[in-house]
């Protein structure tokens, strides 16, 4: 008889206790708390006006208020960064599969992509409106120049990290150029696509702000500009908080769908080798 | 049968001089015959794997595959490449069918014969885990499950356990025997192991380098079926010292070449 033959399966090591997992989910949230007491305590002690800086009770009932006003202009903006940013991760992916492609269409289109990177996308608004009306579509165009280019990037930069074994093992099974694409050449690329388009989302937020305070009578942009033109500072700092969480909550949605559909490509084991 | 004949093979190199990889290389390997190819790095093996799956064109010289011309990729050619270039996103089982699912070919029915191979490599009840979950010696022989799938009477297999220890080696060494003992195949193997070369082989390709081409090719008379206790025999260890004379007799010559 073997020495260990009647130990059984040995134990899986205890983990965190309950208590200590739940401090540690709570901390973040305990660090923003504590930083907005420190500010509400901050702006009392030293009787600093509001038209300069609000404490945050008193950026919460202004901007509580208005909710139905804020509420409206939340949602334009939500929906120009939406837009914006589908139009860009619609757009470009084909254009990097296109651009990666083939070294010539490469060469042709890469610099054409810089040029209009290159371009400041606050610039470009004014003639925008002028171009496109003083509608949403300005506002959707800037979002969508804003954030495209670093997704196109991403994309192209992840279609062609595929080792040269990966390919040559299609070439072997004589893949064609569309099954390689669909069966290697994306799903490799699944985690350069998510980094592209975690940059691309907070790109969005600032890009949609940008159009909106340029071209807008609606959205946290103008909001933003509107209310401090009339010294209303707490309000604009309530767009500001909720800028910031729409802009962390998207971040997390981009976060919450790899995990959800690309498990495989959020462990960085693939890439250590 | 593969046939190569007087081939030779020029890269262009980075700064666009030529690089001689391979230098009027002729060999014939009979079907079903095991080849073991053996010579110091650099010297053109994996190129000349290459040129036979088709995946380069040769500059010079021709090569043909059951007597029809190499110009391409061939179904009847399966590849084991020196890493098991598993996709890390599909499941083993996947991963054994994704040559038919890269051939466009249906992929319900081979599901049955995909399972037996695993159960033969002995990867049964690992078919829906991720290759990230198997060890280096579990995904190498899932890869060469892969080359097997739609039995390709020949297999390319570039240092196939070069990454593997040697323990697992010698086990994947006899399995891969005993694979093809079971369904004869033409097997042309990579390896810069001697004693691996002379425990498979039919025959033994000694390779030089600078540029690379064929030393000698030699027989290999050790009884089958094979096992490492013959490695004293005297005809394996006169085997495996006429390939180690040569080996580093052309080393000594490139040394002392200018
Ligand atoms: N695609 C390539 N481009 C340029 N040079 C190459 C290429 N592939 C191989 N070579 C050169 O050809 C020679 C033989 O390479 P290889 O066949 O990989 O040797 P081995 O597999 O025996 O180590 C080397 O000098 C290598 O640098
Ligand atoms: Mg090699």
């Amino acid at each position: 008889m073997r020495p260990d033959d009647d130990r059984g399966e040995p134990e899986l090591p205890p983990g965190p206790s309950a208590a200590k997992r739940a401090l540690r989910a709570a901390m973040p949230w305990l660090a923003v708390l504590g930083l907005f007491v420190l500010w509400e305590v901050a702006v009392r002690a030293f009787r600093i006006p509001d038209y300069l800086l609000p404490a945050p009770l008193e950026i919460w009932s202004q901007t509580y208020a208005l909710k139905a006003m804020v509420g409206m202009h939340t949602l334009a903006t939500l929906e120009t960064i939406l837009y914006g940013f589908v139009m860009a991760a619609a757009i470009s992916l084909p254009l990097a599969v296109l651009v990666t492609a083939s070294p010539a269409i490469a060469s042709a289109v890469y610099p054409l992509l810089v040029i209009v990177h290159s371009i400041p996308k606050v610039a470009l608004a004014p003639v925008l409106v002028v171009a496109l009306g003083a509608n949403e579509l300005p506002r959707i165009a800037i979002t969508f120049l804003v954030c495209f280019f670093p997704l196109v990037i991403s994309i192209a930069a992840g279609l062609l990290a595929v080792p040269a074994e990966y390919i040559e093992m299609c070439r072997a099974c004589r893949a064609s150029r569309l099954r390689e694409l669909w069966r290697v050449r994306l799903p490799y690329a699944v985690p350069f696509i998510f980094s592209g388009l975690k940059v691309a989302i907070t790109l969005a937020v600032v890009g949609a702000v940008v159009g909106e305070f340029v071209a807008s009578e609606k959205g946290l942009g103008y909001l933003i500009q509107s209310s401090t033109a009339f010294f209303k500072t707490p309000l604009a700092f309530g767009a500001i908080v909720i800028l910031a969480i729409i802009g962390i909550a998207l971040f997390q949605a981009v976060v919450a769908i790899e995990r959800a559909f690309f498990p495989w490509a959020v462990s960085d084991d693939r890439f250590r080798e | 049968m593969i046939q190569i004949d007087r081939v030779d093979q020029v890269f262009r190199a980075r700064d666009g001089a030529g690089v001689v990889a391979l230098r009027d290389v002729s060999l014939r390997v009979e079907a079903n015959s095991f080849v073991c190819v053996v010579g110091p790095s650099g010297c053109g093996k994996s190129t000349l794997l290459r040129l036979i799956a088709g995946l380069i064109p040769c500059t010079r010289g021709s090569i043909s595959v059951s007597g029809q011309r190499v110009d391409g990729p061939r179904e009847e050619v399966g590849f084991v490449f020196q890493k098991p270039t598993l996709l890390p996103w599909a499941s083993v089982l996947d991963n054994v069918l994704m040559p038919l699912k890269l051939m466009g070919r249906p992929t319900e029915g081979p599901r049955g014969r995909a399972m037996e191979l695993l159960a033969m490599a002995g990867l049964a009840g690992f078919e829906q885990k991720l290759p990230g979950e198997l060890s280096g010696g579990m995904q190498q022989r899932v890869a060469i499950c892969r080359a097997l799938i739609h039995d390709p009477p020949i297999l390319l297999m570039d240092e196939p356990f070069g990454a593997l220890d040697a323990l697992t080696r010698e086990e994947m060494s006899l399995e891969l025997l005993r694979i093809w003992t079971e369904r004869r195949k033409t097997i042309v193997f990579v390896t810069h192991s001697i004693s691996e070369a002379v425990l498979l082989a039919d025959q033994v390709v000694v390779m030089s380098a600078r540029p690379g081409r064929i030393d000698r090719v030699i027989d290999v008379k050790v009884p089958r079926p094979r096992n490492f206790d013959q490695q004293g025999d005297p005809e394996f260890q006169r085997v495996s010292h006429t390939v180690r004379e040569l080996i580093y007799a052309n080393r000594k010559a490139a040394a002392d070449a200018p």
